[in-house]
This record gives structure tokens, sequence and C-alpha cells, in this order.
């Protein structure tokens, strides 16, 4: 079996206490091999955005224990936890997330500035096919747009994991099928593991694995033969 | 290279220009006052002793009858003593043909070579006397420019009892006489009393001194005891007449310009910390709502894996780079402003030169604040987000908790949904809408305190000239008369009533604590000059006892009932011990009254009188002047409008003119407080407006909830406003108050009136340039991305 990106064990995540507690998570295992696609799909509130921020350590589990690699997530300080996201992630979320007041090309340097081995910021660009628009800034893009530069400023650091909440949410079809080309060809070419938070079931014919999610459990966990392309996609 | 987190800061600060400008004026303002009042002081304290320094102001003045020059080579020899200078003084009155009444001068003699030891001095125009030319006359400038007098002009003046025609030769002015006031008053003027410079032969002439002196001026040696020197010169010209060396602090002119300095440096040091405190809790609350409006950013910066110590670093980058700016333009304004007021002051001190000096400590006082106020408001704020998961920080602030925070069902009924928005945030979150509250609290007070001060002002002038003095003028005599003199002034066509008063030069003491002063005689009970009770209620004047004013009750730390030691110095100069029995509120100097009977009595002089107060029928008034003109026991006459007038121009170009300048400041920094209260409100609901106006709230409706928000919080300030600003009220008038005057503080409904207005005004026009905004919103945008 393939080295394991990330590992899990009965994590449970609630907000709130008593009467009003919101159970995001109810005792979640998981095994994720490296080097894959992953499609984690569910209805709003069903606790896939929750596992991915637990994962991506932007977020603690209220119990239960999950390891990247061999380090155990769940102990790390919030120090550990700043490096580890600073050296090995990169995050997409569904409203892209940008500085407003900075140009396409200045907000993938925010993260190169800190990364240990960053590609040039223009490259990341001109590899979500925005070199030319690297000057511009996030309200002078389409919708579509800022998501690739949200894409270019989480890949620019060269993450062992792609970590994406919605980033089709807010997009048109067309628009959605070529970002997850971005992604599917970053797993390919570089051999990034990807991790994708959504609900729109089409994404999982291009996943590796799918993980469906319902009330703050696994429902089930399915190997996909017949991975698509991402332009092959039925929306 | 600059890092892109330093260009974010940059278009950071462009972008939220309009309120950084904002904070970073009342910062600035709060600065600049304290820049300028220290750079003011200090620089009038360094003038001054520059000019004392370069015309040798004596340092101890000795008045004798009369004493031959030998006498001076004692003095010289005393220990202690640096320089001596002997010269003859003496009154005069001068004849001005476009004057009603004679007005009072000094005669003083200068050596020919204009060169004395002592108090030299500084021809502005003309030249000095001649030797064989005793007519010749210099005359003190302010003098001479209130009556428009030049050298060529010819003056008449009597002396010792001679009229005589000077030419007038010269203008000069004097360390010695940047002010002066006729005997018995308190209030200078350059008008009604002048200063003749005369030669020595001259002088001996006119008052029978020849190879003699009637002052001697001594110049204090280093490190040397004045109290001492003023001893050994007491004892030296005991058998000379000698009424006793004063030091410069009884020196009128000096005493008034220190009383002058003291009082810029008492509201100096009182008044600039009020502003600071208020521009630096005003900084404070806005910056820590500006970096919790950066929440979401903060969340993802923390996502990307950049250490709370690096998001820490940028936001107290962008908080400091405003304080800062804010503090550097204090600065500059300060040190700006604050020449300005110099060269105003000087005109007013009659200073030649200017030596213009900053205080170091205001600049780092007011940048110290700023860097401190903005970095704690940053901080704590950052401390919180940083406890937070990123994952928490980064999402758009999940609706507040408006559940626990009480629905004010029995009131919600009545009340639509926008009204409801309004009252639920201020009971969900309590300490963010204090917070606004005691900011435009500290507008409210700093408007209530400085309109308060004006009507205190006010209330000086008409408490000191309509109802402590009720009379029309007021006559001196020449020396202490029999109180006959009193029927002869009833006797004037005109005069209408006419009562009689003793003034006698002594020295109040009380343990370590004394005042050199007078002590003023009064009819058991006067009308026309009166001791008042607080309550404005008549006191009746004691023979066995003293009426002080509460200004010399307080520097004499007496209280009714104790008592106090006085020495007399005139006559016999008896030493009496008297009771205080009773305090009277007063404004104008630090008056003590008695009973003239008891008073005579105490010095052995029965039935004498030194002045009068007159109540005349103003119709005649050109008559009456001209008759006593011609009385040979008046030494002068004194107008009551003329010293209103002459009080006025003190408080109102002194120390006193500094009020015009922080009332502006006040109202500046209110509205600034107030404006910043509104653009943070508004950046922090810009989502919820949005959200209205894309439900189909008008634009009006969608502004209610913001303006509604302003509008509350600035009512529940102006009650709170109104009592901090009673006590900053009374911080305010004692910073004011001196020996000279005292600020009565008066609560008048208008005051509280006025400032409500100034700060509703601040609101109004602040809630107009939020609401632009709210109608300019770009609905699509507001809601996807944050401000």
């Amino acid at each position: 079996m393939a080295e394991l990106a990330y590992r899990a064990e009965a994590l449970t995540r609630t907000y709130g206490e008593g009467a009003s507690a919101v159970h995001a998570l109810r005792g979640v295992d998981l095994q994720l091999p490296a080097g894959e696609i992953v499609v984690l799909l569910g209805p709003s509130g069903s606790g896939k955005s929750t596992l991915l921020n637990i994962l991506g350590g932007l977020d603690r589990p209220s119990s239960g224990r999950a390891w990247f690699r061999d380090r155990e997530l769940t102990a790390m300080t919030d120090r550990q936890l700043t490096r580890y996201r600073r050296d090995h992630l990169g995050f997409i979320f569904q409203f892209y997330n940008l500085m407003p007041s900075l140009t396409a090309e200045e907000n993938v340097e925010l993260v190169t500035e800190i990364a240990r081995d960053p590609m040039p910021p223009h490259e990341a660009l001109a590899l979500v096919g925005l070199g030319a628009r690297r000057g511009h800034f996030p309200s002078q893009l389409s919708g579509g747009e800022q998501q690739r530069v949200a894409i270019a400023r989480a890949v620019a650091k060269q993450p062992d994991v792609l970590l994406c909440d919605e980033p089709t949410g807010a997009l048109d079809s067309t628009t959605g099928r070529e970002v997850l080309g971005v992604l599917q060809h970053l797993n390919q070419s570089l051999g990034t593991t990807v991790l994708i938070v959504t609900h729109a079931a089409a994404t999982a014919a291009m996943a590796d694995r799918v993980i469906r999610f319902a009330d703050g459990a696994i429902r089930s966990e399915e190997r996909n033969a017949s991975k698509l392309r991402a332009e092959e996609i039925e929306w | 290279m600059v890092g892109p987190l330093d260009r974010k800061l940059l278009r950071d600060l462009w972008r939220m220009k309009g309120q950084a400008l904002a904070i970073a004026v009342v910062m600035a303002l709060g600065v600049t006052m304290q820049v300028m009042m220290s750079g003011l002081v200090s620089s009038l304290d360094e003038t001054r002793r520059g000019y004392y320094e370069r015309y040798r102001l004596a340092d101890v003045i000795a008045p004798v009858t009369r004493a031959p020059e030998q006498v001076l080579h004692a003095l010289a020899a005393l220990e202690g003593v640096g320089a001596v200078e002997g010269r003859i003084g003496g009154a005069a009155l001068i004849d001005l043909p476009d004057r009603d009444v004679p007005l009072q001068a000094q005669a003083l003699s200068l050596p020919y070579d204009d060169a004395p030891a002592l108090n030299a001095i500084r021809i502005e125009a003309g030249r000095l006397f001649e030797r064989g030319r005793p007519d010749e006359v210099v005359v003190l400038d302010s003098f001479a420019a209130a009556h428009g007098l030049r050298p060529g002009d010819t003056l008449a003046a009597t002396t010792n009892g001679a009229r005589r025609s000077f030419r007038i030769v010269g203008l000069a002015r004097s360390p010695e006489f940047l002010y002066s006031a006729a005997p018995g008053e308190m209030v200078p003027d350059d008008s009604r009393f002048g200063v003749l410079w005369l030669s020595p032969a001259a002088m001996a002439a006119a008052f029978d001194m020849d190879g003699a002196f009637s002052e001697a001026l001594i110049g204090l040696g280093r490190g040397a005891n004045e109290q001492l020197v003023l001893d050994a010169v007491d004892r030296v010209l005991e058998p000379y007449g000698g009424i006793g060396a004063y030091g410069r602090e009884d020196m009128f002119s000096n005493r008034f310009v220190s009383e002058e300095i003291d009082g810029l440096r008492e509201s100096a040091r009182a008044v600039p910390p009020m502003f600071m405190a208020v521009a630096a809790f005003l900084l404070n609350i806005v910056i820590a709502r500006m970096v919790q409006a950066e929440r979401e950013e903060i969340g993802l910066l923390k996502a990307f894996g950049y250490r709370s110590a690096e998001i820490g670093v940028h936001y107290l980058k962008l908080v400091l780079a405003i304080a800062l700016a804010g503090a550097l333009l204090g600065c500059l304004a300060g040190v700006a402003a604050g020449r300005g007021m110099v060269q105003l002051y000087l005109a007013f001190f009659k200073f030649p030169f200017l030596v213009f000096r900053l205080e170091p400590a205001a600049f780092a006082t007011g940048i110290g604040v700023s860097v401190l106020a903005a970095t704690a408001g940053g901080a704590i704020v950052l401390r919180r987000i940083f406890a937070l998961q990123p994952a928490e920080a980064m999402r758009p602030p999940a609706p507040a908790d408006y559940a626990s925070a009480g629905r004010w069902r029995g009131l919600t009924r009545w009340l639509d949904q926008p009204t409801r928005m309004v009252l639920r945030r201020f009971s969900r979150t309590p300490f963010r809408m204090a917070g606004a509250v005691l900011g435009i609290t500290c507008g409210m007070a700093l408007s209530v305190g400085m309109l308060t001060i004006h009507a205190g002002f006010s209330q000086a002038v008409a408490l000191s000239f309509d109802v402590i003095d009720r009379s029309e003028a007021s006559v001196t005599f020449t020396s202490a008369v029999s109180d006959k003199a009193l029927h002869e002034l009833a006797r004037i066509p005109g005069v209408e009533r006419v009562e009689g008063r003793r003034d006698v030069a002594v020295i109040l003491r009380n343990g370590r604590q004394s005042h050199r002063g007078s002590i003023t005689g009064l009819p058991a009970a006067p009308e026309l000059n009166r001791a008042l009770t607080p309550a404005l209620a008549p006191i009746p004047m004691r023979s066995e006892g003293l009426v002080l004013s509460g200004a010399l009750a307080a520097k004499l730390k007496l209280e009714v009932g104790q008592t106090l030691t006085v020495e007399v110095r005139e006559g016999a100069r008896p030493v009496l011990t008297l009771p205080v029995a009773a305090v009277a509120d007063s404004v104008l100097g630090a008056p003590a009254y008695m009973a003239m009977d008891g008073l005579n009595r105490a010095l052995g002089e029965p039935g004498r009188v030194s002045a009068a107060a007159l109540r005349l029928d103003e119709a005649r008034a050109p008559e009456i002047y001209a008759w006593l003109k011609g009385l040979p026991t008046v030494a002068g006459v004194s107008l009551k409008h003329e010293a209103r007038d002459a009080f006025v121009t003190v408080m109102n170009q002194g120390a006193g003119w500094t009020r015009f300048i922080m009332s502006g400041m006040a109202f500046v920094i209110t509205f600034g407080i107030i404006y910043n209260a509104a653009r943070i409100a508004l950046a922090e609901r810009a989502r919820d407006l949005a959200s209205l106006r894309v439900i189909g709230f008008s634009r009006a409706e969608a502004a209610y909830v913001l303006l509604g928000e302003l509008g509350l919080v600035t009512l529940l300030a102006l009650p709170l406003g109104a009592v901090l600003g009673a006590g900053f009220a009374q911080v305010l008038a004692a910073a004011y108050s001196s020996e000279l005057y005292t600020i009565p503080v008066v609560f008048l409904p208008t005051t509280f009136g006025s400032a409500a207005l100034v700060v509703i005004a601040g609101a109004a026009i602040s809630g107009l340039l939020v609401k632009r905004d709210v109608d300019r919103a770009d609905l699509v945008a507001a809601l996807k991305t944050r401000d």
C-alpha cells in the first residue's frame, strides 16, 4: 500500500454546549494515501468542511486523533500547526479569499515569501493560465480568474497537499471544469495530494477515491476505477 | 525590496485613508496642544530670562525716604550683593489735553551715559536726554503709544507739587515696566500709568535729592540668599526711612508677567493631557475596532502559515503608521502654532526679542502616548483573534448570537425590525457600544468644559465690575488724608454717593506662607465696593478681624477663625495679629478687607482715607472730572469702564487667550470622535446594510439602522458628557485662575445646551457623510467581500 497522507481515528467536533450544541463530526475514521485526488462529498452541514479544516490544521477536534504522514496533528502546538501549514499545505476556498489590496501576482507572493521551496509567482500564474493578468487586482478579475489566482497561490509553494473547500462553488460549469482541470494537472504532474470538499456530485468522476458524508459521519468510501479527465465531466 | 505584506499595508492605508486621516488628525490635535503649549511656556520663560539678563533687571529694590550716595558703598559691601545702583524716584501726574483726568506716573532718574549698573532701558525711538537739558524726558513707549505721543512732543507733568513742561526726546522699554498699573489697581493698563526717565540733575532738583537717592537697586551675587540680603539691606537703610526692600516676586511688572506665564504653564500642564487622553482613548478604541474588522484576513494569513508574530508586526505597522503620522503631524503643527502664539505673546508681554525654544519632553510624550495607545488598542484585539482557530477567524463572522442578548420582548412588540436591530446591537455588544458612548462622552465633556470656562470669564468680569464694585469712578488721594476730603467730593455737583476707603500696604504672614499686598479698610456696611459671600450676600466689615478673599485664604492656607500676622509697611509700621473673620468670593486679585475705623485705630491714625469710590450722574461726568483735576489732594482718578476694559483685555490677550484656541480644538476633536465612531459603525455593519438593501430596503431605511445607532449612542453620551464636563470645568477653572484673577465655575443651562448642540451637529454631519457611503455601496461587492 502506498504511503499514507492522512490518518484519522474517531474524530469528533462539537460546536457550542448543551441543548444548542452542534455535532459537526461524530466519530470519523479515515486513511488517505498520498498522491491521490480525494473527493469528500456531502450536503452542506454534513461535516466535510470541518474535517478538511482539522486536517488542514485550521481547527481542532473535540476528541479523536489525526496524523499527517507519521506526525500527529492533534498533538501539535499552534506554532507547530503554523509550521505544518506553511511547509506542506496549499488552501483553496470557495470565495477565493484573495487580498483585495494586492494584485494577482502579489497575492501569490504572499505565500511564496514564506515557503521553503516555492516556484516563481509568475510560473504559478502561468500554470493556471493567468500569466498575462498578473498585474490585475482581484476586483478586475472574473470569478473563475480569481479562483485560478487562489489556486496559483496554493500551488506556488509546491505543497504536498492541496486542500480545496468547494473550489467550484461560486463558478459556472465551464469555468468550474477549467479549475478542476488545473487541479488534476497538478496532481498528475507534481504528484500533489488533492483533497476536494464539495457537494457537486459530478466532481467525483475525476477522483481516485470518493468519500460520502452525512450527519457528521462517513457513509461510504469507494475507489473510482474509471477516472475521467476534468473536461469530460458532465456537470 | 518591498514584500507583498508591506505592499498590502500601503494599499490598506490608502483604502482606509478617510478613517486613517480622521484618527491621525484627532491624535495630532492632542499632540499639537501639548507641543504648542509647552513650547510657548518655555519660549516665554527663556525670553523673559534673556531680556532681564540683557537689561540687568535688579533682583532687589529698596525704597528709602532719602539716603546719601555714600550709603551705596555700604550696600555694595554686603555679603551676597553683586551690583548696586542708586536712583531717584518719585510720583508724577501727567496732564494730557485729551484726558479729562490726570494720569499717574513714576519719574525715575537715569545716568547720562545710559549705562546704569542695573535696570537699563532700551531706547526704541529718539535718544536719551542730554546734559544741561533738564526739560528733556524719555517716556515709556507703551504709554506713549497709548496716547499717540512721539519724540518732539511736549508733556505737562506735576512733580512734587510743581507743574513743569517737558520735551519728549525718546521712547523706551524696560524689563522693569513690561506692565504697569495705577497704584491700588490690580489690572495693568498701559494708558493709565506712565513712566518718565529724567536726567539725574532734573530729578535731584525736582525732589530735592542732590547727592542722595531714594531707591537702591541691588543685583544679587551668584548663589546669594535673597532673604538674607533683604534683611541686611533693611538694616543698613533703616535710619534713612527704608520701608522694606523687596525682591523680584514683589515687583509689580515681574509679578504680573510671572503670574501670566505661570497661568500658561498651569494650563499647559492641565489641559493638553486631557486632550491627549481623549485622543489616545479614541485612538485605542478605533484601532481596536479597525483590527477587529481585519479578522478574516488575519485568519487567512494564519491559514497560509504566517506566524502570529509576523501578522502582529504587520498590523502593528499599520497601526503605528497612523499613530505616528498623527503624532508627527501634531509635532509639526505644534511647533508652527507655538511659534505663532509666541509672536502674539511677545506683543502682549512687550518683549523686544524672542528666544524660541521647544520642549523635547513634549515631543517624546506626544509620540510616546500615541504609539502606546495605538499599540495597546491593536495588541488587545490581535491577541483575541490569535486565540481563535484560523478556520473560525476566516469564516465570515458567524451570525452573532443575539438570542442570549435579550429580545426586549416587552418593548419590541411596538418597534419595527430596523429599530430592533439598533437596540439589540446595544444588548449584544455592550462593551463595544459603551466604548462608542464613552468616546462621544469625552467629546461632550471637552465642549462643556470649554464653554463653562468661557462663561466663567464673562462671569468674572460681571462679578467684579457690576456686583462687587458698584461705583463709577474711584479717586486716589496723594496720601492718607482726613475724611473731610470725602465731604469735599460729595459737594461736587453730579456726585451722588461717596464712599471712603483706606488702603494700607502690608505683608500678611501665616507661618511660612506670606503675601505682600494691602489691606483695604471699608465702612462697616459698604455700598459701592463690597465683599461678598459665594452666594453674593454682602459681608459686613469687622474691626477686630480680616475678611480675606478666597484666593488669599488659599494662598496663606487660612480658614475662618485662624489668626495671621500683619506687618504694616506704612507709618509707625506696627505688627498686628488678627483673626480671619470671613472669606469672601473675589475675582480680581487677592484682596483683604477690614472695617476702616478698626484699621485706622490699629495704625493710630483715626479718620484717614486714602481713596474714595464715587457713584455719579454719567451725564455730568466731564464736569466732575474737570473738577477733580483741580483738587490738590487728588493723585489720580480711575474710571471703572476703563478698568473694566483693561481687565477684559488682560483676560483675552494673556494666558486667558489660549481658551479660544483650546475651544476650537475641543470642537474639532469632538467632531473627530463622532465621525470616527460613525465610520467604524459603518465598517462593522456594511454587510448587514447591503443585505437590507438586497432584500428591498430603501437607502433611507438601510441608513436608519446605522444612523439610529449613532443617534442612540450620541443621546446616551450627552448626559454623561455633561457630568464629566462639569468635573473637567473645575480643573480648567483652577488652571486658568491665578493671583491676578479667579475664574469662577458657573454652570448655565445654555452652556450645556450649546455643548449638546455642538455634539448633535457633529453627529448630524458625520451621519450625513457616512450615509453618502451607504448610498454609494456596491451591493454585490459588499455582500461578497469585506468592507
